[in-house]
Formats: C-alpha cells, sequence, structure tokens
C-alpha cells in the first residue's frame, strides 16, 4: 500500500515535469520565434502549395512539415502561433483570474448583500453554453485579439469566482480569523493578510488550468473564423483549414493538432500537479 | 412540507435565472454596430426602404421597447420571425432540437456506458498495473476538450482508417420517410435498420467526442465511491458469505456508490449539450449549434435570441431536475 503511493506520487513527479518543459519550451519558441521559424510564416508561394513533410514523397525538404494550399511554411506558422495563442492564454488566464478571484473573496468573506449578488451572476452565466456566449460577444465586439480576451474574462470568471467563494467561506469560519478579530484586526486586512495567503494555492492552480482553457478558446474562435485575420498564424485557424483539406493535405491539420493536443494537456496536467502538491491531506 | 418549499424557491431562482439571461441576450446583441436590415437588401435599396424594413422588424423602436414586445410575443409562444430563414424562430428551433438532443443523449449513454466499465473494471482488477492504465487514460481523455477529442477521431476513424462519417447528420441522398424530426427514434420505431445504421454512423464521432471526458469523470468519481464502499463491513460480510468478487461489486457495491455519480452526471450533462455547439460544427451536423453559429455569422437576431434562450432553458432545467431528484432521494433535505 505504501509503495503504490509512492508510486503514485513519482509518476505525478513525472507528469508535472513533462508538462512544465514543454510549456518552456513553447515560451522559448514563442520569444525567440522570428530566430528559430525557417521561413516567413505569411509567404505565400503558390508554386509549392500542399506539399507534404519533408519524409513523404515529392516533399521539399525546406519545408519541414509541409505547406497548406496557399504554399505557406506549416512549421513557420506554428512556431509564429506559439507567440498568438501563449499572449492570449497568459493575458486572458490573468485577468480573469484577477477579476474572479477578488469577486470570490468579496462575496464568501463579507456574504451579504455583495454574495447575493455574485451569487445571481454566477447561476446566470451558468444557464450560457460558453462556446455560443464567446461567439456571440464576438460577434458584438467584432474580431480580433483583444476581443478573445476580453470574451474569455467576461465568460470565464465564473470559474475562479465560484471556487474562491467556496474557499473564502469555508477559510472565514476557521479558528485564525476569529483570533485576528480579536486582535483587534480590521475585515479587509484580515481578508488581504490571512485569507489571501491561504486561498493563493488555489488560485495558482485555477490560473495554470484557465491558461489550458484559454488557449482551447482562442482555438475553437479561430476555427469559427472569428478569431485575427485568416492571414495570422493561429493554430485554430490551420486546423480549420486542415479540417476543410483533410483528404488532400492532412499534415496542415496534424501538426498543429498535435501542438495544440499537448499544450492543453501540459496546462491542465500541471495545474491537476500543483493542486497535488499544494493539497496537504494528499501530503 | 421541506421539499414544497425546497421546489418552489428552485422555481423562482431559475425563473429569474432564465429572465437574466433574456435580459442579457437581448441587450448585448443590441449594441452590434453592423445593420442586420441593411445586410438582408440587394446593394440598391434605398434608405426608405431599409427604413420601412427595419419598422417591419420592429428594429426602429428603443432597446428597452423593443424588450417588451419581445417579452409580450415570447409569453404566447411567438419567438419572432428569423431575418435570413424568413420563417417564425419557434419552428425553426424546435425542427433542430430532436437532432442536437438526440446527440447529446447518445454521448450520454456512451459516457456512461464507458465511464461505469472503466471504474468497475478498475475497481476489480485494483492494484494492478490494469488500473494504473485506466487512471492515467482517464488523466489525458479529462484534460483535453470534446472540440480536440473530435478532431483527433475525424483524423482517426474519418481519415486513416475511413469506417465512419465525418460530416451530417443522415447521407443526403437517402429517402426519408419521417415524420418527425427525432430520426434516429423514428427510423428505429419504424423498423428502417438501414437508415438507424446510417444515422449510427454519422452521430458515433461526434457523439464520441462529447462523451471521452464526461466518461473519465464519471469514472474517478465512481471508482472513488466503489472504493470506499469496499471497505465497508457488509461488503467484507458478502465476502465471506462466499460471493465473487466480481458479484461483490456488481450487486453488493455499485448500489450505493452510485448516488454521488449520478447526482454529478445530471450537472455535468449541460456541459454536454453546451459542446454540442462546436461538435456539431465541426461534425457538420445540422443540430441547434450548428444553426446558432451560422445565426450569429449572419447577425440574424432574433434567430440567436430564440436559440440562446432555449439552451438556457434547457440547461436550467436539467440543472432543476436534478435538484429535485436528490431533494427527493437525499432524506435529509426530505426531512430537513
Amino acid at each position: 500500500m505504501a509503495e503504490g503511493r509512492f508510486q503514485v506520487r513519482r509518476r505525478a513527479g513525472v507528469r508535472l515535469w513533462l508538462s512544465a518543459a514543454w510549456l518552456i519550451l513553447l515560451v522559448i519558441v514563442a520569444l525567440f520565434a522570428p530566430y528559430i521559424a525557417p521561413k516567413d510564416p505569411l509567404e505565400q508561394d503558390l508554386f509549392s502549395g500542399r506539399l507534404p513533410p519533408f519524409w513523404v514523397h515529392g516533399a521539399d525538404a525546406s519545408f519541414v512539415l509541409g505547406t497548406d494550399s496557399l504554399g505557406r511554411d506549416v512549421l513557420s506558422r506554428i512556431i509564429f502561433g506559439t507567440r498568438i495563442a501563449l499572449g492570449v492564454a497568459v493575458v486572458s488566464a490573468s485577468v480573469t483570474c484577477i477579476i474572479g478571484a477578488a469577486l470570490g473573496l468579496l462575496a464568501g468573506f463579507y456574504r451579504g448583500w455583495v454574495d447575493v449578488l455574485v451569487s445571481r451572476f454566477i447561476d446566470i452565466w451558468m444557464a450560457f453554453p460558453p462556446v455560443l456566449f464567446s461567439i456571440l460577444l464576438i460577434a458584438v465586439i467584432g474580431p480580433g485579439l483583444f476581443s478573445i480576451i476580453l470574451a474569455i474574462v467576461v465568460i470565464d470568471w465564473t470559474r475562479f469566482a465560484r471556487v474562491i467563494r467556496a474557499e473564502a467561506m469555508a477559510q472565514g469560519a476557521m479558528d485564525y480569523v476569529a483570533s485576528a478579530r480579536v486582535a483587534g484586526r480590521g475585515r479587509f486586512g484580515i481578508l488581504l493578510r490571512e485569507i489571501l495567503p491561504n486561498v493563493l494555492p488555489i488560485i495558482v492552480v485555477l490560473l495554470t488550468l484557465e491558461m489550458g482553457i484559454a488557449v482551447i478558446v482562442e482555438a475553437i474562435l479561430s476555427f469559427v473564423n472569428l478569431s485575427i485575420s485568416t492571414d495570422d498564424p493561429t493554430w485554430g485557424g490551420m486546423i480549420s483549414e486542415g479540417r476543410t483539406s483533410i483528404h488532400q493535405a492532412w499534415w496542415v491539420l496534424v501538426f498543429p493538432l498535435i501542438t495544440l493536443f499537448l499544450t492543453v494537456l501540459s496546462f491542465s496536467q500541471l495545474g491537476e500537479g500543483l493542486k497535488d502538491r499544494f493539497d496537504p491531506v494528499l501530503r | 412540507m421541506a421539499l414544497l418549499q425546497t421546489l418552489l424557491l428552485r422555481m423562482i431562482t431559475t425563473a429569474v435565472t432564465l429572465l437574466g439571461v433574456a435580459v442579457i441576450v437581448f441587450f448585448v446583441i443590441r449594441v452590434v454596430p453592423g445593420n442586420p436590415i441593411a445586410m438582408m437588401l440587394p446593394p440598391g435599396a434605398t434608405a426608405e426602404d431599409i427604413a420601412t424594413l427595419t419598422a417591419i422588424y420592429g428594429l426602429d423602436k428603443s432597446i428597452p421597447q423593443q424588450f417588451l414586445i419581445w417579452a409580450g410575443g415570447v409569453l404566447q409562444g411567438d419567438f419572432g420571425t428569423s431575418i435570413t430563414l424568413k420563417q417564425p424562430v419557434l419552428a425553426l428551433v424546435l425542427g433542430r432540437l430532436p437532432a442536437t438532443l438526440e446527440l447529446s443523449v447518445l454521448a450520454l449513454g456512451m459516457a456512461i456506458l464507458i465511464g461505469g466499465a472503466a471504474a468497475l473494471t478498475g475497481t476489480r482488477l485494483r492494484e494492478t498495473r490494469v488500473e494504473g492504465g485506466i487512471d492515467i487514460a482517464q488523466g489525458v481523455a479529462l484534460s483535453v476538450p470534446d472540440f480536440l477529442w473530435g478532431l483527433v477521431l475525424i483524423l482517426v476513424f474519418g481519415v486513416l482508417v475511413p469506417v465512419f462519417q465525418i460530416s451530417g447528420r443522415v447521407t443526403p441522398s437517402l429517402q426519408l420517410p419521417f415524420v418527425t424530426d427525432f430520426y434516429l427514434v423514428e427510423s428505429v420505431v419504424r423498423l428502417r435498420f438501414d437508415l438507424t445504421l446510417d444515422l449510427l454512423s454519422h452521430m458515433l464521432l461526434p457523439a464520441l467526442a462529447l462523451a471521452i471526458p464526461l466518461a473519465a469523470i464519471i469514472g474517478q468519481l465512481l471508482k472513488q465511491s466503489l472504493k470506499e464502499t469496499m471497505h465497508l463491513d457488509y461488503v467484507t460480510l458478502a465476502r465471506t458469505q462466499g460471493y465473487s468478487e466480481a458479484k461483490v461489486i456488481w450487486s453488493q457495491a455499485l448500489p450505493n456508490a452510485i448516488l454521488p455519480t449520478l447526482t454529478l452526471v445530471g450537472v455535468q450533462f449541460t456541459f454536454l449539450i453546451g459542446g454540442t455547439v462546436i461538435i456539431e460544427r465541426l461534425f457538420s451536423y445540422e443540430g441547434l449549434g450548428n444553426m446558432a453559429i451560422d445565426a450569429v455569422i449572419n447577425r440574424d437576431l432574433p434567430l440567436i435570441q430564440g436559440i440562446v434562450i432555449l439552451f438556457a432553458v434547457i440547461f436550467t432545467g436539467v440543472n432543476l431536475l436534478v435538484d429535485l431528484t436528490y431533494a427527493a432521494l437525499n432524506p435529509r433535505l426530505r426531512h430537513g
């Protein structure tokens, strides 16, 4: 039994490190995209459209992972797409986290009318299918990177608010809060100095998971052509094109899909791994 | 008494939620810049033509006025007329709803089957390599959303080993004898199993894509509950009475362990229905979600509104049903 537990822990550790390694690699690729990418991601070459990846017969070795229908280099587009994917993930998840966690803390700790209001909004939000909601919002505010980030923030703040609210409520009922109050600390001081540090691990976990969700939302919106212009290299846009030419050029779909899959999986596994680490019961 | 009170309270909050959804959607989509009416008319239309048609659709009034007119109509079952399709929204939406319901229920069934089988196998073979393998597979299944599973399934079973259809609901060249929009149900009722097979070969991959993450959630929770139940005295007693291990799990532990999973399935089912929007798009399946995306792209305000409200009704309805079932089943709440 004890040995089994040890094995589970070690496997969780491997998962955590593999995910972290993939994400660090992505960050490096995003930062140095212009130096790594073999070609210009926007350059079209109609004479070398739909070239297969290098190991398939008829390939041009300079296009390592092949080209799309307009002759653009798949590898270079994936590399530059990393910038958009990670940029959207980091910015939107951080803003979502700050707003959602703040509302959750206020509702859970102060209770009263703040709680009623926040909870009612959460209920209404839960009645929307999120994908439909995001598409609707983008249609209203118009496509673009800023719109995507805004849509993610507007839709996903409830993910943080729900969990943090419950957690703040649980923490607020604990003895250490009561003793801080007896010691004469103000309500807001308690919230900031006592409650917040105790819910911070959960916030970090949720933030990591939210980055994975943001990557997917961006891909979905690019897929339905509501992201930025179709010229710009996004993984979702590439997948969308790949879906239509799946029988002629599978590589246009497969490589961005693998990248997206590993990225989403890594964010999720990293979040779950951190949750296990932070959880005192498991430790 | 307490049950009745719970019921009443939940009905009221549900009504408030739906009203909130209606108000938010109504106002949000009317902030849209472009004029949907101008988009309907041919390029040569005069400003007068646009004004006349705007008045026909009631879009010349103030937004609160429009809302009251619309809400009044909804209470009488009139959800307005689609701008692009020029048909009543209610008829359009109800025509597409069965396709989405059939897909969702099929996906739910698959999720329960796969998740249940994984949990039972994992419990039977606990502390072996098989259990470890199931745990890892579930971890991956859970981490990746339906959209990506859909793409993976398209690649594997649509292109690499093309055994299933990857687009549409039914082969277009087939003669359909159906009078309702519940094609799958009706094909079985009419004993037209050739059509059932065709429908299933179209629905299997999108349903599986929706089912995979939910199956993992069901599998994890059910196995957790089963594990806890397996240590209870009455299970040990059954074992000493000579029942086989499989029988102990199936007939002794399962009935007691299944309740938390059932509650979870209800809540998760709404997420699954929400997932149909993008999955239907991915598989060109002619359901409500696909229609919704078209409506958004075409700025068909009345249609968007109708679809979003219908989704909200389904979501809150399922949640209400789950809560009430739970309240009815849970003696602590029933006698609260």
